[in-house]
């Protein structure tokens, strides 16, 4: 006897606590398969583009923080690059190193929080959350010793950062980068070859590299898909030039390969984190900057490798203290370009862990 | 480093190529005229030397009498960035042509371009609005758009220090 069907339409969230915030995913089911999957955004848009636009350059600076706000260091960095790029302002070597200390220390904390969520998506509950929680922690409370904010840190200025980093910092920021490639040993005996793990995400969401490049994805989700693309190495900004570290890349391009590659680049940033803390130099953090900034006509992007992939700010100035455009290219957002040809033929679950693997926040995503 | 490549010599590329196709070169940007652009970009694209496989952004930008599209290029071997330009210059009624036939990446950005700029890509499978709702009144990232439902007018006024 042959069974007739016909295709229904699940909603996943908006309020659901596998999207990550405020995401709607409006998928068609034919049985169990996903014959076609439509993304909804826009719950969270703040608008934030046109109210930068009433605002100075400096002004703008908490507006980034609220982007992406578990990575608001990385923000606040690409915000102020293209400002200073579009303005001509260079930036003493002490401040470049502090901006590489925090970015990285961010990203640790950024993929902490990710490869957690991802790992409870699977079904490895807590544990693991609860592990990688301990050492964001301890990341926030160096954030909050240096410029008093844990999360909407505000702290990479136009010309530099806000404040030098107290006495206090350097102990607890060794202390902590000497306990890390313990704790990640740890992360990867309790996640690596862990069979729940292994049993849901391999060959689960397949990116192909053709398509991971045609659709500008950026960040894990392209090296996941073997793509060696890193705007640290391949564009370098701040100091990350002067020190040492390599790009994980993926084999297959599956939501296992994207967590092999944030794995991975937790070591790298340990690492990074180690020489840059040796080679911090003496001198100012920052220059001076008018509060009022004026850059002259013209246009600038700068981008920078966020924990998502490449974050980049478009500013057109027209000369006056307000930018004239206040463009974002935000990693999270254009990361979902791929969403619908990963998720076609999967079933609902996989979908869930698919969307997880690429790691977005609304914040970013709607902006 | 990437390298960001020469307008001039760029748009002198294109030119011989494509006649008629480059509006303005200077050494940041080449200007394509709409027309041409999808052509433009399929060369930038499959040119051996050039291989602008991976389109980084693309926005638009109001300048008051004429519309903007701005596309970030990237090539990853060998590593060189351009940014290429359109003009729209029907303010009332902007278009240009949808790159989404070359690069997919464009599919999304060009949704977001169209919802809070307004300007319309002719050739994309799903033109509709990303962020706001269908039935919004107006784009509002565009400079004319001062008001909002309800009487409230959008953006501050000027900085308080600025005299």
């Amino acid at each position: 006897m042959t069974m007739k069907s016909e295709p229904f339409v699940v909603n996943v969230g908006p309020q659901h606590p596998s999207t990550h915030g405020v995401f709607r995913l409006r998928l068609t089911m034919d049985g169990e398969k996903i014959v076609d999957a439509e993304m909804v955004v826009g719950y969270l848009h703040r608008s934030m583009e046109k109210l930068a636009e009433g605002r100075t350059y400096t002004q703008n600076i908490p507006f980034t923080d609220r982007l992406d706000y578990l990575s608001a260091m990385s923000n606040n960095l690409a915000y102020c690059m293209a400002v200073e790029k579009l303005a001509g302002i260079d930036v003493p070597e002490r401040g470049q190193f502090l901006r590489v200390i925090m970015a990285e220390f961010q990203r640790i904390a950024n993929h902490a929080m990710a490869i957690a969520s991802f790992a409870m998506e699977c079904g490895v509950w807590f544990t693991p959350l609860m592990w990688m929680f301990r050492e964001r922690e301890k990341i926030l409370d160096l954030f909050e010793m240096t410029c008093g904010a844990r999360l909407t840190t505000n702290y990479v200025r136009i010309g530099g950062v806000s404040f030098d980093i107290p006495p206090e910092f350097m102990p607890a920021a060794r202390a902590l980068l000497k306990e890390m490639p313990e704790r990640i040993a740890e992360y990867e005996a309790l996640l690596m070859e862990n069979e729940i793990i292994l049993a849901r995400s391999r060959d689960v969401g397949v990116l192909q590299p053709d398509l991971a490049i045609a659709s500008s994805a950026s960040g894990p989700v392209l090296r996941g898909s073997g793509v060696m693309w890193d705007i640290r190495k391949a564009d370098p900004y701040a100091a990350y030039d002067r020190l040492e570290f390599d790009i994980p890349v993926g084999t297959c391009g599956d939501c296992y390969d994207r967590f092999l590659v944030r794995m991975e680049e937790l070591r790298q940033s340990v690492r990074i984190l180690e020489q840059a803390l040796d080679m911090l130099p003496d001198g100012p953090a920052s220059v001076n900057v008018p509060l009022a900034l004026r850059p002259p006509a013209g246009e600038a992007y700068a981008r920078i490798e966020a924990p998502k992939g490449e974050l980049g700010f478009y500013l057109v100035s027209d000369g006056s203290p307000h930018p004239h455009r206040f463009h974002i290219r935000s990693p999270s957002y254009i990361n979902l370009t791929p969403l619908r040809d990963m998720v076609v033929g999967l079933t609902v679950p996989d979908a869930v862990i698919t969307l997880g693997s690429i790691d977005i926040v609304l914040g970013e995503v709607d902006r | 480093m990437s390298q960001l490549l020469d307008g001039l010599e760029i748009g002198e590329r294109i030119g011989k190529r494509i006649p008629e196709a480059v509006v303005e070169a200077t050494p940041q940007w080449v200007v394509v005229h709409p027309q041409k652009l999808v052509e433009v970009a399929t060369y930038l694209r499959d040119d051996s030397e050039l291989n602008f496989r991976f389109l980084s952004g693309v926005t638009a930008v109001d300048h008051l009498d004429h519309f903007e599209v701005v596309y970030h290029l990237q090539s990853f071997s060998p590593n060189h960035m351009l940014t290429l330009k359109t003009r729209a210059l029907d303010h009332d009624n902007p278009e240009v042509p949808s790159l989404v036939s070359v690069w997919r990446g464009a599919e999304l950005q060009e949704r977001e371009a169209y919802d809070l700029m307004g300007v319309r890509f002719a050739g994309h499978p799903d033109l509709r609005r990303v962020f706001l709702w269908e039935g919004f009144p107006g784009h509002p990232l565009r400079k004319d758009w001062l008001e909002m439902p309800g009487g409230l007018s959008p953006g501050l006024g000027r900085f308080p220090r600025e005299d």
